[in-house]
């Protein structure tokens, strides 16, 4: 009874699903898919190498701190970094002092109350402090960027496809929209206030270009500052403030491997003596042998 | 004592006599996991994979207790508290990582578990409880790694809740009012976080309470085996411990070095980039997609793209997906051929490996893909086939299938299978699975 009932059903399932492969397969033929601009010209992120890759990939201290400066000098006037806070600069190689410095110096302070009157005011930022957000509010954000929010950066690289390589790539791609998409696609003429970029998912993007020319940042390491160099270094900055962690991550996955190999190897071994007398000529498989 | 070729507990120091004689855990754990219970002798490295799931399992509860310790269920502030744990709290990103890609892993074994299952015919007498309980156990892991999911509340956090709980709104004229009683509002909101924190909080240790049923249930009619010959006597057993638990070792072993280099190389391989933006109820991501170990459910759903009869076709969808996972419910009758293992059943085989498999892995993969062509039809034509083979092939093959010869016994087959007489078989139920009953096994005579 329970195999009829089940045939029955199956039958009707399978019905329903080839009527819907037929119904689709029509339309398919009747009206193809159109062809969209972001389809067709849209690019995966470049491939670029940093040192943190790989499972025993390190951060370059220099270059976070190369990273961290167009971060602050470029990004910072439009983009919070609101789960780092200016301590976990320590990680990446500032002392102490230079911290607290950089905090005292930040050209956003901390929101705060005036301790007197009770009234919102704003404080010099401390070491513990995260990073304040270079708008008050969401509102604030919107009315001062035509309507598009920046997004936070602190976890932007996980947030993201091949989050360091998107980064990078969306920053040196600025370009012209092509010829050829313009004539395939008149409609899809990038707007005003928007500016073509063929790594962004609709191809037009509302943050003007941020990195423009070679220098733009003067590094304190002597460093060429080419807009590729600025893009790199600031990618593998982000990858920092979103992956903190990623070093110790390492280590302690080198020490866990270790472990477990031998535990695995030591493991092994006991269950073979184990099992040492209990082995014929050939282990059963449950394959037929007749 | 469960069957009767089990062992009976003799305590060996006065001590554990004077506590099993008040209290029988020493008993207990010697039966369950110990010398007293005896198990076929050759088992495959598939047998593994029931420990490594209450492995799994465990690991999942001890990482989610510490985690619970740090995470905050509130809308407003669950992202941060999940960036606080990864930047802040003592080792929380190890935590994190390890409870995020330990479900990952739970998924893992519990699939080679389920298909280990079908290929040896584990759900056939007298296991079918078994079988039963197990898919129930499946159903309660599924509802509490969605409502993990859920937690962090990131942007497929959310869509996620509103496109699953938004199945149920599918069901004519009840199916709104579900929706909204279950999110506990017209959109995910704190309510929906805070309950399903409970719930998430809660499911795992009702999940332990029917895995012991599962694990008790087993210890009735013993293990079943590769060859799914019956144990017919003690040459045909090792104790479970030492032997098995000293498989179980080497097996963990191997289960942690995958589990580690997830947690440690790649700890946001299985996840998805959306689920770091922190959730927004006016941004609809462009492509929403649950974990992959929903995937091929989620393709079985979107495979109904049109109404039929006036139903539906997201209503067909739901009725489907579900459906996909209740007909295995009926499985031991869908399949009543006597033959257990996979390896005596040639027909069975060919459309195990070259149906079933294949197409669990089309459906799998179309419900990572967007919903467009070919990734629709190719789902279609894979949802087909996954029902036609659970309830139109399987009932057939059994009726015309001719199964090869079965050894006499483990042992024989173990030991070259030198003795092994062929038994003609195949007229069609000549074997019953009465005549495997425990006890009336001929016992070893030593």
């Amino acid at each position: 009874m329970v195999r009829l009932i089940g045939m029955f059903v199956g039958a009707g399932l399978v019905l329903v699903l080839l009527w819907s492969l037929l119904s689709g397969a029509i339309a398919v033929v009747r009206e193809p898919a159109a062809e969209t601009a972001e389809h067709a010209f849209h690019l995966y992120p470049r491939k670029v190498d940093f040192a943190h890759e790989g499972p025993l990939g390190r951060f370059d201290r220099q270059q976070l701190q190369r990273g961290f400066q167009v971060y602050k000098e470029v990004c910072a006037s439009c983009h919070s970094l609101k789960y780092v806070a200016f301590r976990d600069l320590e990680q990446i190689g500032f002392s102490k002092a230079e911290v607290k410095a950089i905090a005292r110096d930040w050209p956003i302070e901390t929101q705060s109350v005036n301790p007197e009157t009770g009234e919102a005011a704003t404080r010099k930022s401390l070491a513990a402090d995260r990073f304040p957000s270079p708008y008050a509010n969401e509102v604030a954000a919107r009315a001062a960027n035509n309507n598009a929010i920046p997004p936070d950066q602190s976890l932007l690289t996980k947030a993201r496809h091949d989050g360091p390589a998107y980064v990078y790539s969306l920053l040196t791609g600025y370009q012209r929209q092509p010829e050829k998409l313009l004539r395939e696609f008149p409609d899809s003429k990038t707007g005003p206030g928007l500016h073509y970029n063929p790594y962004f998912a609709n191809l037009n993007i509302a943050m003007a270009p941020p990195l423009t020319t070679p220098n733009q940042v003067s590094y304190a390491d002597g460093t060429p500052a080419t807009v590729d160099q600025m893009a790199k270094d600031v990618s593998a900055f982000l990858t920092w403030t979103a992956e903190p962690k990623l070093e110790t991550r390492h280590q302690v996955g080198w020490a866990a491997m270790i472990f477990l190999l031998i535990f695995t190897t030591i493991t092994y071994f006991a269950y073979q003596s184990i099992w040492a007398d209990k082995k014929g000529p050939k282990r059963g498989s449950g394959k037929p042998t007749a | 004592m469960s069957f009767p070729w089990a062992k009976h507990y003799a305590p060996k120091s006065p001590f554990m006599r004077y506590v099993d004689e008040r209290l029988p855990l020493p008993r207990l754990v010697y039966n369950a996991v110990g010398g007293g219970y005896p198990v076929p002798r050759n088992l495959n490295y598939f047998w593994n994979f029931g420990v490594l799931a209450g492995a799994a399992l465990m690991i999942q509860i001890v990482t989610g207790i510490v985690l619970a310790m740090s995470y905050r269920a509130d809308g407003g502030i669950a992202f941060a508290s999940v960036e606080h744990i990864m930047r802040d709290v003592n080792a929380g990103w190890f935590l994190r990582y390890a409870h995020a890609n330990g479900a990952s892993m739970f998924f893992v074994v519990v699939y080679i578990h389920i298909f280990r299952g079908l290929f040896y015919g584990s759900y056939k007498p007298p296991r079918e409880v078994i079988w039963l309980l197990g898919l129930v156990i499946f159903l309660l892991m599924m509802a509490t790694a969605f409502m993990g999911y859920v937690l962090p509340w990131g942007q497929m956090s959310f869509w996620g809740a509103s496109v699953i709980t938004g199945l149920f709104s599918a069901i004519p004229i009840i199916g709104a009012p579900i929706q909204t009683w279950l999110l506990g509002g017209a959109v995910p909101d704190n309510a929906t976080l805070n309950r399903f924190f409970s719930l998430h909080y809660l499911l795992p240790f009702v999940t332990l309470g029917v895995i012991i049923l599962h694990v008790w249930a087993l210890h009735i009619p013993g293990s079943s085996n590769p060859t799914g010959v019956d144990v017919k006597g003690e040459q045909d057993t090792v104790p479970f411990h030492p032997y098995y638990t000293a498989k179980d070792g080497f097996g963990l072993g191997i289960f942690l070095i995958v589990f580690a280099t997830l947690i440690f190389f790649a700890p946001n391989f299985l996840g998805h980039a959306d689920n770091y933006i922190e959730a927004n109820p006016l941004s609809t991501p462009a492509h929403i997609v649950p974990e992959w170990y929903f995937w091929p459910f989620y393709a079985i759903l979107r495979a109904f793209t049109v109404d039929f009869l006036f139903i539906p076709a997201k209503l067909l969808g739901v009725l489907a997906m579900f459906g996909a996972i209740i007909l295995l419910f009926f499985l031991p009758w869908l399949d009543p051929s006597p033959v257990r293992s996979g390896h005596y059943r040639p027909l069975f085989k060919k459309f195990f490996w070259f149906g079933l498999i294949p197409c669990v892995l089309v459906l799998s993969y179309c419900g990572g893909a967007p919903a467009e062509e070919p990734y629709v039809m190719l789902s279609q034509i894979a949802s087909a086939y996954y029902f036609a083979h659970f309830l139109i092939i399987l009932p057939l093959v059994s009726m015309v299938e001719r199964p090869l010869p079965l050894p006499n016994s483990i042992s024989e087959s173990v030991l070259h299978g030198e003795k092994t007489e062929s038994r003609p078989f195949g007229t069609g139920g000549t074997l019953t699975s009465g005549q495997m009953i425990p006890g009336t096994s001929p016992q070893p005579a030593e």
